[in-house]
């Protein structure tokens, strides 16, 4: 790494690293009929076979491929359960620590450089890209779950799901530590491994000058070998990750919208009006895609916030109001209580929720990480360390909280208070849709509820294809359009071909297992973030 | 008869671009009006810079050097898009406006960026820019 700022100084000053790689020096840029093209030869190539080849092996062998790859989540989620949690919490602590440290004030793109995006543009796209479809599907079941498994007899016994050591009979403690629970998994840690990739993506491309790719992060250790294989592998399982990852909540949320247009309007489920609707949301997704960054899927995200905004503040308002405010204060207290306890990685005995639920989602967000991430870094230019991880940290922990509370105590108050149990019957894909059914209103609030479950997925299938697009362009962001709609539908195809085929949960599987490689790359990017910031002017 | 005449140009392919800048110049000493040579960079590194400081200065250098060469009034614009692939002819329109050139010289396509089934650089820029547009092949 060189020290000196020349006339490649960015915005201001800033360290950049000096390589003879070029970005899109192993580009080809070829015509296929009237499409253009420009990709990087290995990655794409690579990638896009791999993944035709694994849909085509999963669908073939689907007796064999379910349960192979279940068995591959389960033994990893198992086995490294400590080596997740311990990774999470080294995340959570270095963002922390950076928000503090005078390495917080390094301004990403160069010490001149200004924000391209406002602060609620900017929330928006990342907060709809970081979680926004999981926060429909689990803001009411997951509180129930944990709240359901605390109570119940023999919580804290080998068998039960619950957190901890449970509270079995103490409904207001079971409360509490359901809140607590919930929140730890949707809080701090996951927007710390969001926090991380997107830092380490930002601050080597921004500031080192380095192509906006995943392998340039690893710059520090590898050095000039990243622009080889070692970097054509991690930016493989990267675009191996993100689309799998894709593709499957494509199929699932497909699922649940449908399950909601059931329960509401009386359409029934068929494979066809699921094939139906992941064709309805890739064709959104085009246009947006088309569109751009700017008209496409940053105007999809500002709809979203608004109308997730509008949904919570109706629940709060409609719903059990003081509860729900006295809640978030409550909630945010016993987080903090059982927070030690929760993320410890040693020596406890709920091995069903840390290794089941726990470790299962820290490997599911690591495997969402690159795609997040990287996304986050593309919108990110011009904020200071501190102002970034403030707002990927703090306040998207927050918003979870709030939500949770709402939308989870809302239901377990339902359950508690009213006897209503019927949220607590219902399958997955449908208690949002249940709890908000108890409320003034239902008809209208679900169809929000839809919309919004749509909505997310197109941003998410959208912002997915823009940064595949990236990385198997080789770090380039001025590809052909083209090859985005590509991808874009290379996902709706890998989904229907899933659903109807078969093996959505095996490939869910295969996609988590690749949070274990990536929370090694992860551990390595914290490194070079701290190497790279040390260089930085402040 | 013209102002000002805009070259939209792209740095990573001047050597595709001579006719073009040839033409232009051209029509700058007939009329004695003034080039500006525009590049579009995106913020993150490209292939002719790793930052948007730096492809203006590579920008502002080129456009000194055209100068010089071919005895213009030279001088450049850059403009940083979010989405070039998508943004491109609309950063074009509001360069067009924000340097108040009155004529616009530019390969078909600008060069480099692949020709694909949405549109033309050009031919976008011909039928939405309210001023003289002279493609060249």
């Amino acid at each position: 790494m060189s020290d000196q700022a020349d006339m490649l100084s960015p915005d201001g000053e800033a360290n950049i690293i000096e390589t003879e790689y070029e970005v899109g020096q192993d580009n080809i840029q070829t015509n296929i009929g009237p499409f253009g093209l420009d990709i990087h030869n290995p990655v794409f190539m690579i990638s896009g076979l791999t993944i035709v080849a694994f849909v085509l092996f999963t669908l073939a062998f689907q007796d064999a491929a379910g349960p192979f790859f279940n068995d591959l989540r389960g033994t990893i989620t198992s086995i490294f359960d400590w080596f997740f949690l311990s990774a999470a919490n080294i995340f959570v602590i270095l963002c922390l620590v950076l928000i503090v440290t005078p390495l917080g004030k390094v301004r990403l793109g160069g010490t001149e450089a200004v924000p391209e995006y406002s602060y609620t543009g900017w929330f928006a796209m990342l907060f709809a890209a970081g979680m926004g479809i999981g926060l429909m599907f689990y803001g009411v079941s997951e509180p129930i779950s944990h709240f359901s498994s605390s109570l119940a007899e023999g919580a804290g016994s080998p068998e039960s799901w619950a957190p901890l050591a449970g509270a079995a009979g103490n409904e207001a403690e079971a409360q509490r530590l359901g809140m607590a629970a919930t929140i730890f998994h949707w809080g701090l840690h996951p927007w710390a491994i969001y926090a991380v990739v997107a830092l380490a993506l930002a601050l080597f491309s921004y500031n080192k000058g380095l192509p906006l790719t995943i392998r340039s992060i690893f710059y520090p250790i590898f050095g000039e070998r990243v622009w080889g294989w070692t970097g054509h592998i991690i930016d493989t399982l990267a675009v191996f990750a993100t689309l799998f990852g894709l593709a499957t909540s494509l199929g699932y949320g497909a699922e649940q919208a449908n399950a909601g247009l059931e329960f509401l309007f009386g359409w029934t489920v068929t494979d066809t009006s699921k094939v139906f609707l992941i064709i309805a949301i890739t064709a959104i997704a085009l246009i947006s895609v088309v569109a751009g960054l700017d008209a496409g899927v940053k105007r999809l995200s500002e709809i979203n916030m608004v109308l997730a905004a509008m949904l919570l503040l109706f629940v709060t308002l409609v719903g059990p109001t003081t509860e729900i405010i006295r809640g978030f204060f409550a909630n945010l207290g016993a987080y903090a209580e059982y927070l030690p306890s929760l993320s410890n990685p040693f020596g406890r005995a709920d091995d069903n929720f840390r290794q089941g639920w726990t470790s299962f989602y820290w490997a599911w967000w690591i495997s969402w990480s690159p795609f997040v991430g990287m996304f986050i870094a593309r919108v990110s230019r011009g904020r200071t360390v501190r102002e970034f991880i403030t707002c990927v940290l703090i306040i998207p922990s927050l918003v979870s909280v709030f939500w949770m509370t709402a939308f989870g105590g809302t239901a377990i108050s339902q359950i508690v208070n009213d006897g209503y149990t019927a949220v607590s019957d219902a399958s997955l894909e449908l208690k949002l849709f249940v709890m908000l059914d108890q409320l003034p209103l239902a008809q209208i609030t679900s169809f929000i509820g839809i919309i919004l479950v749509i909505v997310f997925f197109v941003t998410s299938s959208d912002s997915g294809s823009l940064v595949i697009d990236t990385i198997t362009a080789g770090g380039k962001v001025d590809a052909p359009v083209p090859q985005r709609v590509f991808w874009a539908c290379f996902e709706g195809l890998v989904a229907i071909a899933l659903l109807l085929g078969g093996g959505l949960g095996a490939l869910q599987a295969a996609a988590v297992s690749t949070g274990l490689p990536f929370t090694l790359i992860l551990l390595l990017a914290c490194y070079a973030i701290i190497k790279g910031l040390r260089s930085e002017p402040r | 008869m013209y102002k000002k005449i805009m070259v939209p140009v792209d740095l990573a392919h001047a050597d595709r671009l001579d006719k073009a800048l040839t033409t232009a110049a051209d029509l700058s000493r007939h009329y004695k009006i003034p080039v500006c040579y525009v590049g579009i960079t995106a913020t993150t590194p490209g292939p002719v810079a790793h930052t948007p400081e730096e492809f203006k200065s590579k920008l502002d250098a080129f456009a000194k050097d055209e100068g010089a060469k071919r005895g213009i009034d030279a001088s450049s614009l850059a403009k940083v898009s979010h989405d070039p692939s998508v943004d491109l002819d609309e950063t074009l329109v509001s360069a067009l406006n924000e340097i108040g050139a009155d004529l616009v010289v530019m390969a078909s396509h600008v060069p480099g960026v692949p020709e694909h089934i949405f549109a033309s650089n050009a031919g976008y820029l011909a039928s939405h820019a309210p001023v003289s547009v002279l493609v060249v092949r």
